[in-house]
């Protein structure tokens, strides 16, 4: 997870381990900016996870991600 | 700064989940309950709701929101959410009350509860996820599943002249007069789930303005009952299901309901038109000074139904009460309201009562010859016996027990109706055992007499009971 707490910019994060890789974050984002990674978690699942950059903290991904705890988006 | 996490309307770990991964929901990936359950969170936490809110959770894939809400919570028997989540409002009415649902708890086998409730306009919240399956039990066929829609129990699709057709709630719901506010909203994309978010807020906004019942039914989706990828399902969704449950608002009066209205059931109860309506000198025995008791009493009152046996038995209770002693009284009778043989038990105490059955009675009552023959042999040496010689030919055994022969049921002709035997019964009781004053005991009857027009009548018959005694002696 790209580290953007000194950055003065939004940005999302998803807790890899609580990720079921159901995808929904990824048909939602307008910006395209959510990715799946290829390594599995604890669970079996291949998490999403932030590309890093032009994420616009709109929010959208944390009300389209069942898990409450998977998500977190901070628009400074 | 703004920032969208994990609300703290949930708990911060889920200890009461079992297995590993307690940072996790237990649903499947996509699961819609897990985007619901984030919106009610987020609202109670907002509006300040979770020090007083209720969780009713169903039977269905939502069983466990009790691993989940920070706040008080239920899980009902299944279908019965509605029902459950009416008691707790209405014995907790600052309370905030969820009832949570999915179709086949909410649409099959709690439709009664769900409709009355609906009906009642309980000012309650009833949150109803329908994802058109039965998802915990494995992809069975709901109420609310859609014609040609595949599932374990109709592998070939869901056929209209066989299995009918879904159930539309909200609509079905939005006929009745009290319901406040009925939506259908879905959890499909980003527009929908922003809809749905505001829907869910008004619904407990509502309920917390005492404004009455809302219903907010939530199109969702099942990607492992229906066998599809998360993404692809809330597609199919949207092009699909919503043809057959349009979304909307159905009905909203929350405009025009005054705040507090559906909460007047609370004192909307006035005892002072009871009374009026039953005649009734006033509803409670009033207040009294604890008048001690002579000694403890087991009495067996039997008889034939019709004869106010229960009820002398009843009475006599009262006056126990009313005196601050400790009381039981204990019927058995048969089906019959008149005819059949009835008896009573009452127990009478200065201190605990253990069982309120009286085996060995230490003052029995017979008023039929069956009655004597039945329980005589049971009371205990010394026992004070009385019979209504007016129909009991036999006669007690006067040297073991104490027998007070008195005929009841013709003096009580005399005085007006031979109904009324058992309150002649009861005075000459009084009279035998002293157990309290006359005085009192007719304090008691006149507020425990239903009938105000009888009360005189009572209380004349009480007395000639209580004389013949005092004056046989």
């Amino acid at each position: 997870m790209t580290d953007n707490t000194a950055l003065d910019v939004p940005w999302m994060e998803v807790n890899g381990e609580l990720c079921k890789g159901c995808q929904l974050c990824l048909a939602v984002c307008p910006k395209s900016v959510i990715a799946i990674s290829e390594k599995l978690n604890s669970a079996s699942y291949h998490p999403a996870y932030y590309t890093g950059a032009d994420c616009t903290g709109c929010g959208l991904c944390f009300y389209a991600c069942p898990e409450p705890g998977a998500i977190r988006v901070t628009k400074p | 700064m703004k920032t969208y996490e994990k609300s703290g309307g949930f708990f911060p770990v889920f200890e009461r989940k079992t297995g590993p991964a307690k940072d996790a929901t237990h649903y499947c990936p996509g699961c819609g309950h897990g985007n619901v359950h984030k919106m009610i969170a987020e609202a109670l936490e907002e509006f300040g709701l979770l020090g007083r809110s209720v969780f009713v959770s169903p039977v269905g894939c939502s069983v466990f929101g009790y691993y989940y809400f920070n706040c008080g919570n239920f899980q009902a028997a299944h279908g019965r959410a509605p029902a459950v989540a009416t008691a707790v409002k209405r014995t907790n009415p600052d309370s905030i009350v969820i009832s949570y649902q999915g179709d086949g708890d909410l649409a099959a086998i709690g439709t009664a509860e769900t409709i009355h409730a609906a009906n009642r306009g309980e000012n309650i919240c009833v949150f109803f996820v329908n994802n058109a399956i039965y998802g915990m039990t494995g992809g069975q066929m709901a109420p609310t599943t859609m014609i040609g829609q595949r599932s374990t129990t109709t592998p070939q699709g869901r056929i209209e002249t066989v299995h009918g057709n879904p159930i539309r709630m909200a609509e079905m719901l939005a006929t009745l007069p009290a319901p406040t506010y009925i939506e259908r909203v879905a959890i499909g994309d980003s527009k929908h789930i922003m809809k749905a978010r505001k829907a869910i807020r008004k619904a407990l906004k509502i309920q917390a303005e005492g404004k009455g019942y809302s219903f907010v039914e939530i199109v969702s989706s099942c990607p492992t009952g229906w066998k599809m990828d998360p993404v692809h399902a809330r597609d199919w969704l949207l092009e699909d299901m919503l043809k057959v449950f349009p979304l909307g608002v159905f009905k909203d009066e929350s405009d025009t309901r005054d705040e507090g209205y559906w909460n007047r059931r609370y004192d909307a109860y006035d005892p002072a038109v009871v009374d009026e309506y039953l005649d009734r000198l006033k509803s409670t025995l009033g207040e009294s000074e604890p008048v001690p008791l002579a000694g403890d009493l087991h009495c067996k009152f039997a008889g034939f139904g019709g004869q106010g046996i229960l009820t002398a038995g009843l009475l006599l209770s009262q006056v126990g009460m009313r005196a601050g002693q400790h009381v039981s009284w204990f019927p058995a009778y048969g089906p019959e309201m008149r005819g059949g043989t009835a008896n009573c038990s009452v127990n009478l105490c200065a201190g605990r009562i253990g069982t309120p059955l009286v085996e060995n009675p230490n003052v029995l009552v017979v008023m039929n010859q069956p009655s004597l023959d039945a329980f005589a042999g049971e009371v205990v040496d010394g026992g004070v016996i009385i019979v209504d010689t007016t129909i009991v030919e036999g006669r007690p055994d006067a040297k073991r027990l104490r027998p007070v022969l008195i005929p009841a049921t013709a003096i009580a002709d005399e005085v007006g109706t031979a109904k009324i035997a058992n309150v002649v019964i009861l005075g000459a009781l009084v009279a035998a055992t002293d157990c309290f004053p006359r005085a009192f005991c007719e304090d008691t009857l006149r507020a425990a007499i239903k009938k105000r027009s009888l009360v005189d009548m009572n209380i004349d018959a009480f007395g000639r009971g209580y004389e013949f005694v005092k004056n046989a002696r």
